[in-house]
């Protein structure tokens, strides 16, 4: 038991490594376009560390987890949106200082509930609290009412579908199936120069590092283990004393908010926000990238989102009808073949190998034990 | 101590209790009474409601009608981890353990403390933990086990496990659905050995088929035949009831 509350020393190894991928190794070898494709990439791999700890750890499949990815998203995107719509830069519409596309759709007036996103302040809350109470309202609505596995999966898929239909029909609101093009400065910092997008990724990558210090965070506490036992016998961690959809609700809920997070980094990183990145098809994706990356593996998932991504965008670039089935191929195999993902093979192949290496050149010290836990989380 | 006499309080009284599914009445009009310290044996056919009545107490079948008091509480009005908190702890009859957990991780759960989210979350294995798993794990034969994967358990071990599991949740009514079932002959007398060690201080309702070990254990009988009672009492009398025998020990 040398583990602290946060990693034990194989996991601080793997977390390290990781940095140092995505802290100097990304930038010193890749030009500012593809570095920045990493940045689009890391913005679903917060989805995907939400995934681990709702569907890996809490085995709670949530085929939505686009809703709060396009609630963050959003949220960020209206704050800049507003900002890029000042009185001087929208003098050519009927009606200068608001967004375009609300010109376009004849409204004269802000609505009331963009006003307070022209508060930086209001909408980090925002960006937190919308999709974490949004998840809090449908958490508590299905888990009190034990509504759980493929059923809970269902409502998600409709509550993404629901939201996209909402999005592009609101128009005037929000854009419609166009997004919220053309945000251009952060509180009159620009974000489009090659300058501004490094920033912005090391400031991603920072976040996303916090995320992954939470997510380490709840795993190693007990109610990391109350969530794989829950998944395991619901009944028995009921009739020892706990109100397991509470335990679902808060799984839920930090999935939630990490999707935000993502959605929020991805509005800054890429520039933009559409519908496209709400409904069934991207959510989907993103449960994808947790499988393959290992969906008990909080470092595998940010592997498998870019190592899926990577692929995505290169099959694509020259095969593009073949890449869904392709993605479609890789879920099945990875469902049939390797159900722990990445982290599986690394965890049953590769480390057991390093591992014997390592003892091979050293002589065990006195009281060694094997620190591998049996939820097949690897090393890195 | 009692001074004087004073009128009986029953630690668990259930009261018309019934239960339907579908018009069928799987427990109907059953009453019956738990004295603090006693162990209580439920037997009967297969089907006749046995674990249906477990079930009711510890909240898991909501009754149609009639009354659960425990301590002056009524059950059927609370949720499960409620009841589990009033003091009422519960086996399953196939071993509920947590597989991919170590046997420590699974007594530890089941330490009454930390058990909201933000308990949870907070939660830190101290000394007082580490010492009560160590204890418990030492009664339930598991003391060299504690750091071993659950699903290497074999499945006496694993019915052990979650009687540990219970014992550290320190319930004032102990409810055991078939603690014996499936165990070799040795397993069952360590059960047995386990179990007159931990019915100290609380009460216990058990249901079990094994004759020879009911015999052992239990303080009163009750038998259970299509949801009624046919019979209730000591073991003698229970088994020299001729309704008793037609139905269920004959065969």
């Amino acid at each position: 038991m040398t583990d602290n509350r946060f990693f034990n020393r194989s996991e601080l190894i793997g977390i390290l490594v990781l940095a140092v991928f995505l802290v100097a190794v990304l930038p010193l070898t890749l030009d500012v376009f593809r570095l920045n494709l990493v940045a689009k990439y890391l913005t679903y791999a917060f989805v995907a560390l939400g995934l681990v700890i709702c569907w890996g750890y809490g085995g709670i499949l949530s085929l939505g987890q686009g809703v709060f990815f396009g609630l963050g998203g959003y949220c960020m995107a209206m704050f800049l949106k507003l900002e890029a719509s000042s009185v001087e830069n929208t003098k050519i519409q009927s009606t200068p200082g608001i967004p375009d596309f609300m010109d376009w759709n004849q409204l004269t007036a802000l609505p009331f509930f963009w006003k307070p996103f022209h508060s930086l302040t209001f909408t980090v809350a925002a960006i937190v609290l919308v999709p974490g109470i949004f998840a809090l309202i449908i958490g508590t609505a299905m888990f009190k009412r034990r509504v759980g596995g493929t059923y809970f999966a269902i409502i998600t898929q409709a509550v993404a579908a629901i939201l996209t239909i909402l999005i592009v029909g609101q128009q005037g609101y929000t854009g419609g199936i166009n997004g919220m093009t053309d945000l251009r400065t952060l509180k009159g910092w620009d974000i489009r120069p090659d300058h501004a997008k490094i920033a912005l990724y090391f400031f991603e990558v920072g976040c996303l590092f916090v995320c992954i210090m939470i997510a380490q965070f709840v795993r190693h506490s007990k109610l990391g283990r109350i969530l794989v036992a829950m998944r395991e016998k619901e009944d028995r961690v009921r009739f020892s004393g706990y109100s397991v959809a509470n335990f679902k609700i808060f799984a839920f809920c930090i999935a939630a908010v990490f999707a935000a997070v993502g959605g929020a980094m991805f509005a800054l990183n890429v520039g933009f926000m559409s519908p496209s990145f709400v409904g069934i098809v991207p959510s989907i994706e993103m449960v994808i990238y947790t499988a393959v990356g290992g969906r008990l593996s909080i470092l595998g998932a940010i592997y498998g989102t870019l190592l899926v991504n990577f692929a995505k965008t290169s099959l694509s670039e020259t095969f593009p009808e073949l890449w869904l089935f392709g993605l479609g191929g890789l879920f099945i195999a990875v469902v049939l073949a390797f159900p722990n993902g990445l982290a599986g093979i690394w965890g049953d192949y590769v480390q057991p190998r390093i591992e014997r290496l390592i003892a091979s050149r050293k002589p065990k010290p006195e009281g060694w034990t094997d620190g591998s836990v049996a939820d097949g989380a690897p090393a890195e | 101590m009692l001074i004087g006499h004073q009128p009986k309080e029953f630690l668990l009284a259930v009261e018309a209790l019934t239960v339907s599914f579908d018009g069928f009445k799987a427990v109907n009009d059953l009453s019956f009474y738990v004295d603090e310290n006693e162990i209580r044996v439920i037997i009967g056919p297969n089907g006749a409601g046995k674990t249906t009545v477990l079930d009711l107490i510890c909240g898991k079948t909501k009754a149609t009608s009639g009354s659960i008091q425990f301590r002056g509480k009524e059950l059927t009005r609370m949720k499960e981890n409620e009841i589990v908190k009033a003091g009422v702890g519960r086996k399953f009859q196939n071993p509920s353990i947590y597989d991919d957990l170590t046997v420590f991780e699974n007594l530890e759960i089941s330490y009454p403390r930390g058990r909201s989210v933000f308990g949870a979350l907070t939660f830190t294995r101290d000394a007082a933990v580490r010492d009560r798993v160590h204890e418990v794990a030492e009664m339930i034969f598991l003391k060299d086990k504690l750091n071993m994967s659950a699903d290497l358990l074999s499945h006496g071990q694993k019915q052990w496990l979650e009687i540990g599991m219970l014992l550290i949740q320190d319930p004032d009514l102990l409810m055991l659905d078939e603690p014996v079932a499936g165990m070799s002959v040795s397993e069952r007398a360590k059960t047995a050995e386990l179990l007159n060690r931990i019915i100290k201080n609380r009460s216990v309702l058990v249901i079990e088929h094994d004759m020879k070990f009911v015999e052992d254990i239990a303080h009163k009988v009750t038998v259970l035949h299509q949801g009624q009672i046919l019979s209730e009492g000591t073991m003698e009398k229970v088994q020299n009831d001729p309704k008793v025998i037609e139905v269920y020990l004959g065969h």
